[in-house]
């Protein structure tokens, strides 16, 4: 999200105009150094170039690379008699005379503004001439102050984490502190490039290697590669590893991957794009692996089993008590076990999947270890092994320290995948140590279950392992509520903005269900803030089922409620105050919501597309 | 709503005999469940389909859903109205929002599905 903002805000602030005028003084300090080093005997190889050009000098390219980078400049080494060259809006005068002085070739300030002559290297058809970035948003901020202005309405309109907590199960939306956050944006993290050379990297590699070592003691395993930018990213690799090792056995056809109908959809898709076909294991009544189902489709596919994708803690919130078993029973048919890292932050301290039976599992750095979610992202979904897999880690055919020279390829375009972030994680396992660590996932579980226990007066708690205990989330069943009073799971969600709060994940993994992940992040004032709200709308709920108010009329129904819908024209059969204040305490800091309800059926039936039609690209 | 003279499966299709096959389509229970149904997948006419196979999809506001070949044969047509107008299948599950017709391979697979009373104990049971 993060990255994915600042490149948005980018454009927004400089817009198309300001885009073009960056572009055009790129490739006009790009023509003045290749003509600077063309009129004095050097060739440019590249005859159509925008930014990046190669030149040749006989016998010299490792002489001419190593002057530049003695003056802290990188030019790429292509082989022994050519050197690539790549310009970019920061490259200055200065610049432009020391990759001179690394040619030998005359550098002065008079000399450059005489080069400067040039006409545009580019090809005619190469020139833009579409309109684009025409939304007028990307017209209409062009000072610090608007800027800041508009960044500031934006946020306005969002339920953040600066507002309220996310009680989104399954997500884990714990603090993103500043602490972790700040240094991505010094240079010294910022400006380095994924393919500057490794010697320049030290303190980066340092920093990639003891992350590595931690998360593999957090989690039991041998060895980790930081490389997927995504937790999908890290269960291909897993999966790639897993038949890697498979074939590395002369092991041939084991393509079976078991899923159990409780999992993410992204690993029945991760499965597929591994190229496993997906079998899926039913789950019992209690929301568990059903073993039975599990021993028919082992005897089924022995033979051509690859491997389980589990989750643990379930995507039901449990800690299943058979976890171990499963895992035993996996290996003694030949498969490995991949145990899906989503809900680690039950896990961290207290339970490492390398030692209760699992091959491999993927983190989320931008769940359990503070970098900031996806939307966008990129985030980093790094893929941990046991030492029998380690060998077919992800690797990088221009950077031999990114994994093994024995694995499959790279699963990311940089070597160590978003290593622009990796300090986040970095500093919030510094910060916390293994007992912070701990405490942390102790807070989180005990956070959930005190929200079940509270909640379950008011909603059923759909599933509870062993002694009526959550693990660090839970899921509060609306189905009979629906049934009796025809409020929905969205009617709940979109009331909760009317509270102030962001919803919970609604109707996952089961349909017409809440699940509430509330992460150690949240004191107890909050929790029971929450509580309250709950409380509140079922309540509220009771009215609409009694017939107080009717199915259609009752700000259930209605919310969320902005502003601009209590202040017109109201003939609703409930108060104005009760739309927008439904508690007391909502007085004290009123979050109003920019858009009412929206027909979400309509839109998803009605797909509006602003592309032109397929016609317009007819040649 | 479990219309007496159809068959069910577990995976909640409903299956009624026509001339030369049957008609296909899913359970009142089944798009209750769903909610509102915005994009129905379906294969031509002509597909051949096997029993207990997904030949399909149902997506809704919050899922998306296999549908399942009740019976093993070969398409005979398809409700192309449901492009358009997916929320038939909310409205009226078992007229208008009807799926597939299939020709069967074998007449008598029919016999092997739930009745009625089968699936409302099914659905019951949750």
């Amino acid at each position: 999200m993060l990255l994915a903002v600042a490149a948005g805000m980018y454009a927004v602030y400089h817009g198309p105009g300001g885009l073009t005028d960056i572009a055009d003084r790129v490739h006009r300090t790009a023509v003045v150094l290749a003509n600077g080093l063309r009129r004095q005997g050097i060739p440019v190889l590249t005859t159509t170039f925008f930014d990046t050009f190669q030149v040749r000098v006989e016998g010299a390219a490792h002489d001419v690379v190593s002057r530049a980078a003695a003056s802290g400049i990188n030019l790429r080494l292509v082989d022994a008699d050519t050197v690539a060259i790549a310009c970019d809006e920061t490259t200055s005068r200065a610049d432009v005379l020391t990759v001179w002085q690394a040619f030998g070739v005359e550098a002065t300030d008079e000399r450059l503004d005489r080069v400067d002559d040039a006409t545009p290297e580019l090809a005619d058809a190469s020139w833009r001439t579409s309109t684009f970035l025409t939304h007028p948003v990307f017209h209409a901020y062009r000072s610090e102050t608007s800027m800041l202005r508009y960044l500031r309405t934006l946020s306005d309109k969002d339920v953040a984490l600066d507002r309220s907590m996310i009680p989104l199960g399954s997500c884990t939306m714990k603090l993103n502190a500043t602490t972790e956050m700040e240094p991505i944006s010094w240079p010294e993290f910022a400006d380095i490039h994924p393919f500057a050379p490794i010697e320049q990297a030290a303190g980066y590699l340092a920093l990639i290697r003891q992350l590595e070592s931690w998360l593999a003691d957090v989690t039991g395993y041998d060895a980790v590669s930081l490389q997927p930018n995504a937790g999908s990213q890290g269960e291909l690799a897993g999966l790639l590893a897993i038949n890697a090792f498979h074939a590395a056995n002369g092991d041939v056809g084991r393509n079976v991957c078991l899923i159990p109908a409780s999992a993410h959809g992204t690993n029945a898709a991760s499965a597929a794009m591994a190229g496993q076909r997906v079998v899926v294991v039913a789950c019992d009544d209690a929301g568990n692996i059903d073993l039975g189902d599990l021993r028919a489709k082992l005897d089924l596919h022995a033979a051509k089993l690859a491997a389980i994708m589990i989750t643990y803690p379930s995507t039901h919130g449990v800690f299943e008590s058979t976890v171990a078993e499963v895992c035993a029973a996996v290996h003694d048919a030949g498969g490995q076990v991949y145990v899906d890292g989503a809900n680690l932050n039950a896990l961290v301290g207290l339970a490492r999947p390398g030692r209760f039976g699992a091959d491999v599992s993927h983190l989320n750095l931008h769940k359990t270890f503070c970098i900031p979610h996806g939307g966008g992202g990129p985030g980093v979904g790094p893929v941990a092994v046991r030492a029998h897999l380690a060998p077919f880690l992800p690797n990088h055919p221009l950077a031999a320290e990114a994994g093994p020279a024995t694995g499959p390829g790279p699963v990311a375009g940089a070597p160590f995948g978003s290593a622009g972030v990796l300090p986040i994680p970095w500093a919030y396992i510094r910060l916390m140590g293994l007992d912070g660590l701990t405490r942390a996932t102790q807070v989180a579980i005990l956070s959930a279950n005190y929200l079940a226990r509270r909640l379950a007066a008011s909603y059923p708690v759909l599933y509870t392992g062993r002694g009526g205990l959550v693990a660090h989330e839970c899921i509060i069943d609306l189905r009979a509520i629906t049934k009796e009073s025809g409020v929905t799971v969205d009617d709940v969600a979109k009331r909760l903005i009317d509270y102030g709060f962001h919803a919970p994940t609604m109707s996952f993994p089961v349909a017409g269900t809440l699940m509430i992940e509330p992460t150690e992040s949240e004191g107890l004032d909050e929790l029971d803030r929450f509580v309250d709200a709950m409380v509140s709308i079922r309540a509220e709920i009771a009215k609409v089922a009694s017939g107080e108010w009717s199915r259609e009329d009752n700000p259930l129904h209605n919310a969320p409620h902005t502003a601009e819908s209590i202040a017109g024209a109201w003939d609703r059969g409930y108060s104005r105050d009760l739309a927008a204040y439904p508690l007391a305490s909502v007085r004290k800091a009123k979050y109003w919501p920019p858009v009412s309800r929206i027909d979400g059926a309509y839109g998803d039936r009605n797909l509006v597309c602003s592309c032109p039609a397929p016609s317009a690209y007819e040649s | 709503m479990i219309p007496d003279d159809l068959r069910y499966t577990a995976e909640h299709e409903w299956v009624k005999v026509i001339d030369g096959g049957v008609r296909v389509g899913i359970t009142d229970h089944a798009q209750e469940a769903l909610g509102d149904i915005v994009f129905v997948t379906l294969p031509a006419p002509g597909t051949s389909v096997e029993a207990g196979q997904p030949l399909g999809e149902v997506e809704s506001t919050k899922s998306v859903s296999d549908i399942y070949a009740p019976v093993s044969g070969e398409i005979l047509a398809r409700n192309d109205v449901l492009d358009a107008r997916p929320e038939l299948v909310n409205a009226d599950a078992y007229g208008d929002g009807w799926m597939i017709e299939i020709k069967l391979a074998d007449p008598s697979s029919v016999d092997g599905l739930l009745d009625a009373a089968a699936y409302t104990k099914l659905v019951s049971e949750g």
